[in-house]
């Protein structure tokens, strides 16, 4: 059983809620090794996200994820807007027209997104950036796909979780925070951080609508 | 038709000011400035950019050029998401004298890929790097057939700075010549700005122009007028009477 367009929809909405209210949690991480602006950028971006999802009228699950990449390309105005802009396209790409996304389709999503985050931001594994959550979130959700969504999410969301607290050792190769060199060694990375996020908040949503 | 330039810039007033200096050396040029965020802050707006993007098109393809970081994948999103057709590539260039290269490479009337590749040659600009070294002696055989060549005076205080440099290449950009100026032992390609800006040319040092090809005249003369009117700046002190022509 997969999740409908309806629980598409609220799910998205749910883990646009969560990374508004880690806003100053966003703010923070990025105060140290960024400029900051993370945490304000996404927080405007998931906030327009929102207004969109509330006014409804979708026919796919593809149709919310693309919503909500052209909304977050628009409003978030740093490189987090470009970044989770493609992400949010490729998966929805990825989707195509199915009205069901199931554990397999969700895993495809994931692998569509990080394929897009890394075209277009370039960075590797190990530059210290939101790859390093979502390539790990991929390798499980991909060893999960026979699982139900639920589980699919659920195991992406906790390679995320490892993935971005493994950022903290890390020297920051890509982004702004590159620009600090070494000292960015001993810091979560902040994009790292909102990846993990949002996939929790992805997998919890899922997690209940699948419950019921 | 000319190709048009888009400046992305993570500040509206940067972009307004790189789009006012690159304006002033290629006046034909559409240059779009696509700074800022659409509430007043810094940060790049992808609906922005795709609008300057459409203006800046008449035809001949855009080239787009970035300031910091995210404002190179708003640029790169924005060339993706393009609904008409336009040919558009983004350029890994310094802002600002990737900026004046591409105006004026464009203001000659220059191709998508030409326009570009002289947005990006400005990296070796800024590096000091020798770039665009020319000699026009390849081409001198047999006493120097077809090589004009002519010495004159730099009569402007400032020399060959920016604004100058821009006429100058601009002033052969069309013709059916290849034309160089040289200052010492440094020749370079009088079409390029950068290159011309690179001579480090003051008021008073003396530039040779050589000019090969069907138009050679025609560039020497367009030279002679520029050069001899002092690019129509504050003379230096005892340049000497103008010499008509």
């Amino acid at each position: 059983m997969g999740c409908s367009v309806e629980e598409v929809t609220a799910a998205v909405r749910v883990a646009a809620e969560k990374v508004i209210e880690h806003r100053d949690e966003l703010v923070e991480l990025d105060r140290v090794i960024g400029d900051g602006d993370h945490g304000e950028n996404l927080h405007r971006g998931f906030t327009a996200v929102v207004a969109k999802l509330d006014g409804g009228g979708f026919d796919s699950p593809a149709a919310v994820l693309k919503v909500t990449a052209t909304t977050l390309i628009s409003t978030v105005g740093g490189a987090a807007g470009p970044l989770y802009g493609t992400a949010f396209l490729r998966a929805a790409t990825a989707l195509g027209d199915v009205s069901e996304v199931d554990g397999r389709m969700a895993a495809t999503a994931l692998e569509a997104a990080l394929e897009g985050v890394v075209a277009r931001g370039k960075a590797a594994p190990g530059d210290k950036t939101m790859v390093d959550a979502l390539t790990p979130a991929v390798a499980a959700a991909r060893s999960t796909v026979d699982a139900g969504i639920a589980d699919v999410l659920m195991a992406a969301a906790d390679a995320a979780a490892a993935g971005a607290a493994a950022t903290v050792p890390l020297v920051a190769r890509k982004g702004r925070a590159s620009y600090l060199g070494e000292r960015s060694a001993g810091h979560l990375d902040p994009g790292a951080r909102s990846t993990a996020v949002l996939l929790r908040a992805l997998a919890d949503a899922a997690s209940r609508t699948q419950r019921q | 038709m000319r190709v048009g330039l888009v400046i992305v810039s993570h500040s509206a007033a940067l972009a307004a000011g790189v789009t006012e200096l690159a304006a002033q050396m290629a006046p034909d040029v559409r240059i779009m400035p696509a700074g800022g965020t659409e509430d007043g802050g810094l940060g790049t707006d992808f609906d922005c950019v795709s609008a300057a993007l459409e203006r800046a098109d008449s035809g001949a393809g855009v080239v787009l050029l970035y300031d910091l970081g995210s404002a190179q994948m708003t640029a790169e999103l924005a060339v993706e998401s393009l609904t008409t057709p336009i040919r558009a590539i983004v350029a890994d260039a310094p802002l600002v004298e990737g900026a004046v290269a591409a105006a004026v490479c464009a203001q000659g009337g220059a191709d998508l890929d030409a326009v570009g590749s002289a947005a990006a040659m400005a990296h070796a600009f800024v590096q000091g790097e020798a770039f665009d070294e020319m000699d026009l002696d390849r081409h001198v055989y047999g006493g120097g057939d077809g090589l004009l060549e002519r010495t004159f005076v730099l009569r402007n205080e400032l020399g060959m700075h920016a604004r100058p440099a821009a006429l100058t290449a601009r002033a052969v950009a069309e013709l059916d010549v290849e034309v160089s100026i040289r200052h010492g032992d440094q020749e370079v390609d009088a079409r390029s700005v950068l290159a011309l800006m690179g001579l480090g040319a003051r008021g008073g040092d003396e530039l040779l122009v050589r000019a090969v090809g069907r138009d050679a005249q025609k560039a020497v003369d367009a030279l002679a007028e520029l050069l001899e009117s002092g690019f129509g700046e504050e003379e230096r002190p005892g340049a000497g009477p103008r010499r008509l022509t």
